[in-house]
């Protein structure tokens, strides 16, 4: 029998039956639009987290302090001698290290933020003047912390752009933090970043001031923050860096280092890491809905086999061979799961079309995905179609004959 | 071919089941048609007409014995061949009529010439549906057509590949007495035409029809009558 016409036959097979085919579908359709849709928003969580961690510059180091480890057992935190200023100083020192260009200590905790008019909750570091540099930002209104405020221990704070439109105030205002007073002395130019953890939303005041009069901790910081020269220097800022906390905090051997220098390139590879296991995890979900499908295409096929036994009997008795009807319920397969597998397409494509206008979820598609779910629709369609296509095909002609 | 035998069945056995549930449903069965007869096979239920049927038909292989089509031993031939057999040399007509109720008269005539590389097909359906007196029915569907009408249809798509055997299954088994007529009479009419006809049936009134009656009772051959 000619492809055409067993194509013709099918066709014709399934539109006898449309509701059952629609169903059938529907499971191919879902599938494959759960795959092109989960794999289209892992991939642009994946992109955004990539191009925030570029914008804050590949050549920051961030330096962390780690508790120590002896003889494999964790000290736990506050077992580390933290990073402390004297820290800070060393690695201000530009005789030691040449490659670093600037270096800003970090305190962080979240607090609420109240102005005259409004409150705001919101993270607020403790930092120096470095920490412009460190972070690649820069100052829309006003100045920014500089090496004064932090001798004097100045009430003064650095809002970012989210955290100052919220509360309602401008440079030269005054906003209570822990009950303590702190004038607006500047506020950051806009970031354009969005989502949780959004970059403008933030405020800035002096390290000192922070650790007497916000967390405590007389000394100590959580991080700081190095600014090689430029994105090729900074395997000896690395160094550098790795070096002077060595001797300051009196460590001979720097497998028991109690602080952890990472690089933008590792937070990078890790973030990285991270979403393409979730954008995994998620298209696996998706897959076995893929694989449901399949088996929906293999149990009607079945029943298509069972309900045609008759029909099956007499085309034996008309000179169909074998392999005429295994070709036969084959195709018929594929012909579910092919038009499934597209709709399914179009579905996905409408799902990366509507999801980012309606619930601000970034949909990116990129065409592998979409050809890999549509090829797997098929594959499906084929394998599961095997199975019944070799019963209707080792059916014998007289019993399927009989069959009424 | 050394002779103008159709069929020669030599010493054909057929066993269904193994170990005490054994049947022997033909037994040394022997047979021989000649080219344009017309033969009726008559028999109770359970003496073995339908395994007959079946391996004249080539829907079925003896367990032993040969059996020559067109001297050709088909006997042993696998599915495949087997196909290409029935789909070329033989056309049936079950008691059943085995039309597909989706596809129009003229679809159901062309169904065996699908199943091999044939142009103009609803040409060759159409000249089918002419000898059976159906010209006005080709876009009918099944359900459409009256019982004696259906069988009719299914006589045409035994027809259409031109074949050297028709074999009809009780081809009045479920007709009534008119259709019958009817039908029987479209059968004796392409007998005359030179084609070989072989009708099995349990009913008397059909024999008569061919020009030669046998009788099958467990499994073999009782007695030949020529009519």
């Amino acid at each position: 029998m000619s492809l055409l016409h067993t194509i013709e036959t099918g066709l014709r097979s399934l539109l006898g039956h449309r509701l059952r085919s629609v169903l059938t579908t529907l499971g191919i359709l879902f599938g494959v639009a759960a795959v092109i849709a989960t794999v289209g928003i892992g991939q642009a969580s994946s992109d955004s987290v990539t191009a925030r961690i570029t914008s804050l510059g590949t050549n920051l180091l961030t330096i962390s302090a780690g508790s120590t480890v002896t003889s494999g057992v964790f000290g736990g935190a506050g077992s580390a001698t933290t990073l402390s200023m004297a820290d800070v100083a060393g690695l201000q020192d530009r005789q030691s290290a040449p490659d670093i260009v600037a270096v800003a200590p970090v305190s962080q905790g979240r607090l609420s933020l109240v102005s005259a008019s409004s409150n705001w909750s919101t993270t607020v570091s403790g930092s120096t003047e470095g920490w412009l540099v460190t972070n690649t930002r820069t100052i829309n209104s006003g100045t920014f912390i500089n090496a004064n405020d932090v001798a004097t221990r100045a009430q003064v704070i650095v809002l970012g752009s989210t955290t100052a439109a919220n509360l309602g105030a401008g440079v030269g205002d005054i906003v209570m933090v822990r009950q303590i007073p702190f004038q607006v002395i500047g506020v950051l130019a806009a970031s354009g970043g969005q989502g949780f953890g959004n970059p403008d939303d933030l405020g800035v005041v002096p390290i000192t001031t922070a650790q007497d009069e916000l967390f405590g901790g007389s000394g100590s910081v959580q991080r700081i923050l190095l600014s090689a020269t430029s994105a090729s220097t900074i395997g000896s800022a690395y160094l550098e860096a790795n070096q002077i906390l060595l001797q300051t905090h009196h460590i001979q051997d720097p497998s028991q280092a109690d602080f952890t220098i990472t690089t933008q390139t590792q937070v990078l590879s890790t973030a990285q890491a991270v979403t393409q296991t979730l954008t995994i995890l998620l298209a696996s979900v998706a897959a076995i809905s893929l694989l449901v499908g399949g088996i929906g295409v293999m149990n009607i096929m079945l029943v298509s086999v069972t309900e045609r036994t008759s029909e099956i009997g007499l085309r034996k008795a008309l000179g169909a061979t074998p392999v005429d009807l295994f070709r036969q319920f084959v195709i018929e397969a594929a012909m579910l799961t092919a038009v499934g597998g597209l709709l399914g397409v179009g579905t996905g494509l409408a799902v990366g079309y509507v999801v980012p206008r309606a619930a601000n979820i970034a949909v990116t598609i990129t065409p592998l995905p979409v050809l890999v779910a549509v090829g797997v629709a098929v594959a499906v369609g084929l394998v599961f179609g095997v199975y019944p296509a070799l019963r209707a095909a080792r059916l014998a002609p007289i019993e399927a004959l009989r069959a009424q | 071919m050394e002779t103008d035998d159709l069929i020669r069945l030599e010493s054909i056995t057929k066993i269904y089941g193994t170990g005490d549930a054994m049947v022997a449903a033909l037994r040394d069965f022997s047979l021989t048609v000649a080219s344009g007869e017309s033969l009726a096979v008559m028999g109770p239920s359970g003496s073995g007409k339908s395994t007959l049927m079946n391996i004249l038909g080539c829907l079925d292989t003896p367990s032993s014995g040969r059996y020559w089509f067109a001297g050709q031993d088909v006997s042993r031939l696998n599915e495949t061949e087997l196909a290409h057999v029935r789909n070329r040399r033989i056309g049936f007509v079950f008691q059943q009529f085995q039309l597909l109720s989706k596809l129009s008269a003229w679809r159901n005539v062309e169904l065996p010439l699908l199943y091999r590389s044939v142009g103009d097909r609803r040409r060759l359906a159409l000249q089918a549906l002419e000898q059976v007196g159906l010209s006005d029915r080709i876009n009918h569907r099944p359900g459409q057509l009256s019982g004696g009408q259906q069988q009719r249809v299914a006589i045409a798509r035994a027809l259409v590949t031109d074949p050297g055997l028709i074999l009809a299954d009780e081809p009045t088994g479920n007709l009534d007495t008119a259709s019958s007529r009817d039908v029987l009479a479209v059968l004796r009419e392409l007998n005359e035409q030179g084609r070989t006809i072989i009708i099995i049936t349990h009913d008397p009134e059909v024999a008569p029809v061919a020009k030669r009656t046998v009788h099958v009772r467990d499994g073999q051959l009782v007695d030949q009558v020529a009519a």
